[in-house]
């Protein structure tokens, strides 16, 4: 590692509070387009599955 | 060959395939996205003349680099639309527009934070920079588009004709740092011509770069697997799939 210590890289000489909150920001976002679409794909199968049960309730 | 282009066609068969691609593609994605984060973040030592703030080209010029390549992907997808009437093609433009925003919005706001340490201001009205908000505005235009249409057919032709105008802001993006005067540093890295960014720091630059081109392709995958199955939502094999017969339930 290049820094001597956790508060080091955590202070990065004073850049620190840019450079952690650029990479938090971005953990986030990539993290908010790789889940999304999985929770509507399990969302459509769980709304389908209702819709499939009824139709067989009421056949 | 052909029989691919045309097996591209079949919502199933590219159900299917997306969802074996992504069962390899997305742990190497993540794992490759691990390592270029620590790598750039903790283990490269600062620039010289930016000092620590450096580190956030890590994150930032990968990010332009794929807001532009999806931009380059929903256009093409909306040009096959338009030309060809391929569904798939429709399916692929509508999944690119929420990727590429979002990497638009990481490129604007890491490009704001790193702006602050290094020219004193969070945002300049310059040629780059209001190239890539309107780059943002185009993504969210496609988006909106979508929704205002109830008819799919006409909302599918709006978006691939606003996707393809909007194709002229990309070489204004590119060039604009070489034709006018700018906050923004011109390229680092060149295709032709030697790179001015010393080797140490370009390899976990270009391992980011990969592993958000990566990313890019899983959410893309994702997302078009999402609109097969909305679409698709009344045909037996679909059925199939949400009552747990068929193949694999999308586990990818």
């Amino acid at each position: 590692m290049y820094f001597e210590s956790l508060s080091a890289a955590l202070h990065m000489d004073g850049h620190g509070v840019f450079v952690w909150s650029a990479y938090l920001a971005t953990t986030l976002v990539v993290a908010a387009v790789l889940v999304v679409p999985k929770r509507r794909e399990k969302l459509f199968f769980r709304q389908l599955q209702g819709v499939l049960k009824r139709q067989g309730e009421d056949s | 060959m052909w029989s691919f282009f045309h097996k591209l066609g079949s919502p199933p068969w590219l159900y299917q395939l997306s969802g074996t691609i992504l069962r390899w593609l997305l742990p190497i994605t993540l794992a490759a996205l691990a390592v270029g984060l620590t790598w750039g973040l903790l283990f490269t030592a600062p620039d010289f003349r930016q000092g620590n703030s450096y580190r956030i080209i890590y994150i930032h010029v990968p990010a332009a680099v794929v807001a532009l390549a999806g931009y380059y992907v929903m256009a093409i997808a909306g040009a096959v639309s338009l030309i060809w009437k391929m569904k798939m093609a429709d399916i692929a433009m509508k999944a690119c527009a929420p990727v590429g925003a979002a990497f638009t919005f990481i490129a604007l706001l890491t490009g704001a934070i790193w702006g602050k340490p290094t020219w004193g201001t969070w945002w300049v009205w310059d040629a780059r920079i209001t190239s890539m908000l309107v780059l943002l505005f185009l993504y969210l235009g496609v988006i909106a588009l979508y929704e205002a249409f109830d008819n799919k057919e006409a909302a599918s032709k709006a978006c691939a004709v606003l996707s393809l105008v909007g194709m002229v802001n990309i070489p204004i993006i590119y060039k604009s740092v070489d034709w006018w005067y700018s906050l923004h540093q011109p390229a680092s890295i060149k295709f032709t011509g030697e790179s001015t960014i010393d080797a140490s720091m370009l390899y976990p630059l270009f391992l980011m770069i990969v592993s958000f081109y990566a990313v890019f392709a899983c959410c893309l995958l994702m997302n078009m697997r999402v609109e097969i199955l909305q679409r698709e939502a009344k045909t037996g094999w679909v059925k199939k799939l949400a009552s747990g017969a068929g193949f694999n339930k999308g586990r990818g």
